[in-house]
């Protein structure tokens, strides 16, 4: 072509010749390639939220048991939320393990929810499983709810003396974080 | 119009200007600046010879010298200098392990504010791993009442907040000299001061911190010259300012390959949709 | 909008007609990006700065929506919030490198983009309106960036702002009570940083919005060319899309590569030393200057040193903001019929003399308030007053320009021994 006339031709309008797919080809590849490097950038906008390093070595702290008689608990704070400890006594445990699995809406025994050789310490998060509310029950003359564990005020839902939900709209038991005992009266948490 | 006062304005502007070049000429002819004393003796920073392991494109530190860095600096210069930004969790990236690190800030010299559960007092206690490198002095005032009014500036920064970077630090440990003999009465150190001809002002508060061979004793065997020294706690400085270095040049190097393959896609699809047009 | 031969937007598919009769969207891009947008088929490698600095600012808008999330407009944790972002937020150090290089780049291209207007006479009619929304946009641009080098709280920070509110206390009588209102303070403290941060963030959408207007303007009589010559028929165009998309999806590359450089191997090599020191009120850095693409107009401020009638201080102030402000009295200033430079003998070497002015006042502003820096800097700020108020308009009447093509086409094509020669790709 010897003069400009044919510009309303643009490349994807030519006749169908084996050319037309090659050229169709690199503009493609281009096009991909660019939205690959996009989309691989998509990674870190993404990731910076989430939680950042100094958070996360903020992820475990020592709770001292020493001054926690049976049948009081304490509130303590972890990962920045509250966290129920809880010295239970010969009657609570005996009060969790006489119910039958089967009545249960999230099967659990207290023996699996506490450490072993540690049975009388109910170490669980103090955040409703229905919608993140803090249930009552760890201070002294708060209402336990009807199980004798833990109430949520919000929606009343009941726990159990193994913090394992009995009644009311949470779907499943108070979850226990990951612990150790370090000692026979500190416990590190995560 | 518009051309009119623009022309005027124009000159105006010329004319101020002019008179302002003149005013300045005539005050440099009648009265040329004269060289400062501290220009004259001030000397540029340098690297040590062969520079450091993290400079250049392909960069990379050197575990074992980040190591001695971090000894000479917990054993000289922490003693009065902090380092705020930097937390102990962050010295595995100097090959520790997390015990080693633990036991590291356990042993800190410096205890960390807290306050006591039981009585709410302040009190101190042990540093977690999890913690900034505590400060020296509780704030700036006890700083300079303890060092004479000159205030020990923080560490974690100190490589990228000074003109010379690595190389000024390097060349300040190492530049502690005697005043030469035609160094004019004023600019001589006062009491309290030391003079080093790469610090801006020639006289600096700090008294030379390395002081002689063997003044730490290295773990790895290194011979623990001055030179030695300043030079690793320099390049442990470099990573307190700039810890994420390697990912960063490494992240560079993917990006670049990158682009270059898609740049070189891109002309040439450039190249074939214009192929038929002629501009 | 624009040429009579432009393509019409036809959706084939049902939804994108349903879509186009209820929210025309797709007819606007296709119009405005697509193949509905006719271009002069001539248009240079400098006609691809407009797209590369709208690249920048999308880049500064992501980057900066994510740096606030995790920076903190608090003037005693500022700076430690933006370590945290260094040292601890996931990719943190690459968000704060990218934005603030990307500063950077985005002055790199719109200088550009103005001195390719400058020399190529966009500015003149029928253009004047996008010439007048581009100031505009450099305006909210200056005090974007001004505003975002406070937010790190660092010492050039906090005597940047400490230097730059200072110049409004040249405004006789009502000086120092505008000072103090900008600051909120006598002095920048937390007023003064989280206005500067709510500002900072709100004004790149306004940047965004002017950009809207700049582009409509454009569009009405059609984008420049190198030649200055009108678009007379459909063979002096060619669609925007794919032939511009495809040039400027290369440019792109080729500016990414410039700043992935720059961010990955000399990420601090724009910056300033004493940024990475804390505020400090009560200790000035030895030698404060502004980020560098503020340096020609530092050096204007700083050029003025003797009392006339006014204060030499306020000669500065007027002197700096004139030396904008004059810019928009372009078009009028410089009456030449032909744009292009390229036509314009004595234009081209005067175009060209303004560009190394401009650098040497950028020199002068980088360096310190000494002889002979401030001499030079007289002469090159009396070279640039009198360039655009003296100069062009009177090279506007005097000169002979060189003949030009009769349209774009033949430009392309060359003189008739070239137009028998075959074409180059076919």
């Amino acid at each position: 072509m010897a003069t400009v006339d044919t510009n309303d031709q643009a490349p994807g309008t030519e006749p169908e010749e084996d050319g037309v797919r090659r050229r169709d080809f690199l503009n493609i590849a281009a096009v991909s390639v660019a939205g690959v490097g996009g989309a691989v950038v998509l990674l870190p906008l993404i990731n910076q939220m989430s939680p950042s390093a100094d958070v996360l070595a903020l992820s475990s702290i020592d709770v001292d048991l020493s001054a926690i008689e049976a049948g009081q608990a304490i509130k303590t704070t972890w990962r920045k939320q509250p966290l129920f400890v809880r010295h239970l006594t010969a009657d609570e445990i005996a009060e969790a393990d006489a119910v039958s699995l089967s009545e249960l809406r999230d099967p659990q025994t207290l023996a699996e929810r506490t450490a072993e050789g540690h049975k009388e310490w109910l170490i669980t998060l103090a955040v409703c499983t229905h919608l993140g509310c803090i249930p009552l029950g760890a201070a002294q003359g708060e209402n336990r709810g009807e199980y004798g564990g833990y109430f949520c005020p919000c929606h009343g839902s009941h726990y159990d003396t193994a913090a394992r939900i009995r009644k009311g709209p949470a779907p499943t038991n108070l979850v226990v974080p990951e612990y150790e005992f370090t000692s026979d009266t500190t416990v590190t948490i995560g | 119009m518009v051309r009119v006062i623009g022309f005027l304005v124009g000159l105006g502007f010329v004319f101020v200007l002019g008179f302002s070049l003149i005013t300045g000429a005539i005050n440099y002819v009648s009265n040329p600046p004269a060289e400062t004393v501290e220009h004259e003796f001030h000397r540029h920073a340098h690297a040590p010879e062969g520079g450091f392991a993290s400079d250049g494109p392909f960069g990379r530190f050197d575990r074992q010298q980040l190591q001695r860095g971090f000894q000479v600096f917990k054993e000289v210069c922490a003693a009065c200098h902090s380092l705020q930004y930097v937390a102990f969790r962050n010295l595995t990236d100097l090959g520790f392990t997390e015990p080693e690190v633990d036991a590291i800030a356990d042993q800190w010299q410096i205890q960390v504010p807290t306050v006591d559960p039981e009585t709410g007092e302040e009190t101190t206690r042990n540093a977690v791993a999890a913690d900034r490198f505590p400060h020296v002095y509780p704030n700036e005032t006890a700083g300079r009442a303890a060092n004479n009014n000159a205030y020990p500036p923080d560490l974690s920064l100190i490589t990228k907040a000074r003109e010379g970077g690595a190389a000024y630090t390097y060349s300040l440990l190492t530049g502690y000299q005697d005043p030469p003999e035609d160094l004019p009465e004023a600019n001589r150190p006062g009491t309290g001061l030391y003079y080093n001809p790469y610090f801006a002002n020639l006289n600096l508060a700090m008294p030379p911190p390395l002081t002689a061979d063997g003044q730490v004793t290295y773990a790895d065997g290194t011979e623990a010259t001055i030179d030695q020294m300043a030079e690793d706690v320099t390049a442990f400085l470099i990573w307190t300012a700039e810890p994420k270095l390697e990912a960063r040049k490494s992240t560079g190097w993917a990006v670049l390959i990158f682009l270059v393959f898609a740049t070189v896609l891109a002309w040439l699809a450039y190249q074939n949709v214009w192929r038929d047009q002629k501009h | 909008m624009s040429f009579p031969w432009a393509e019409q937007y036809k959706p084939t598919n049902p939804f994108m007609r349903w879509m186009d009769d209820r929210l025309p969207l797709p007819r606007l891009v296709y119009n405005a990006v697509g193949k509905g947008y006719p271009v002069p088929r001539n248009l240079n490698y400098f006609w691809n700065f407009g797209v590369l600095a709208g690249l920048f600012l999308v880049i500064q808008i992501v980057t900066g929506i994510v740096l606030a999330m995790h920076y903190a407009a608090n003037s005693s944790i500022a700076f430690a919030s933006v370590e945290h972002i260094m040292r601890d937020v996931n990719s943190g150090w690459l968000m704060r490198y990218v934005h603030a290089n990307g500063a950077s780049f985005f002055f790199i291209v719109v200088y550009i983009h103005i001195f390719r207007g400058l020399y190529y006479g966009s500015y003149k009619p029928p253009r004047e309106m996008v010439w007048l929304l581009g100031l505009v946009i450099f305006l909210l641009m200056m005090a974007t960036a001004f505003m975002g080098y406070v937010l790190p709280w660092g010492q050039m920070s906090y005597w940047g702002a400490q230097v730059i509110t200072g110049l409004f206390e040249a405004i006789p009588l009502v000086g120092t009570t505008i000072k103090e209102w900008l600051l909120g303070g006598f002095a920048p403290d937390n007023a003064a940083l989280n206005r500067f941060f709510s500002l900072h963030y709100l004004l790149p959408f306004v940047i965004a919005g002017v950009i809207i207007l700049h582009i409509w303007a454009l569009h009405l009589p059609g984008s420049s060319n190198p030649t200055g010559v009108d678009v007379k028929g459909p063979q002096d165009t060619v669609p925007f899309h794919p032939y511009y998309t495809a040039k400027d999806g290369f440019g792109v590359g080729v500016i990414l590569i410039l700043f992935a450089i720059m961010v990955f191997f000399l990420p601090n090599y724009l910056g300033h030393a004493d940024n990475y020191i804390e505020a400090n009120p009560l200790s000035t850095p030895a030698h404060i200057v502004p980020e560098w693409y503020f340096w020609p107009f530092y050096a204007i401020l700083r050029a003025f040193t003797v009392d006339f009638i006014l204060p030499a201080k306020l000669w500065g102030v007027v002197a700096m903001f004139g030396s904008i402000l004059l810019l928009f009295f372009l078009p009028w200033l410089d009456k030449s019929p032909v744009r292009s430079g390229k036509y314009r003998p004595q234009f081209k070497i005067w175009f060209w003399v303004l560009v190394v002015d401009v650098l040497i006042l950028g020199w002068c502003g980088g360096a310190p308030a000494e002889e002979p820096y401030v001499m030079i800097s007289q002469l090159a700020s009396m070279y640039y007053f009198a360039h655009f108020l003296i100069i062009l308009p009177i090279i506007s009447r005097t000169e002979r320009p060189r003949p030009m093509p009769n349209s774009i086409t033949e430009a392309v094509l060359g003189t008739d021994e070239s137009a028998a020669q075959p074409a180059a790709a076919s």
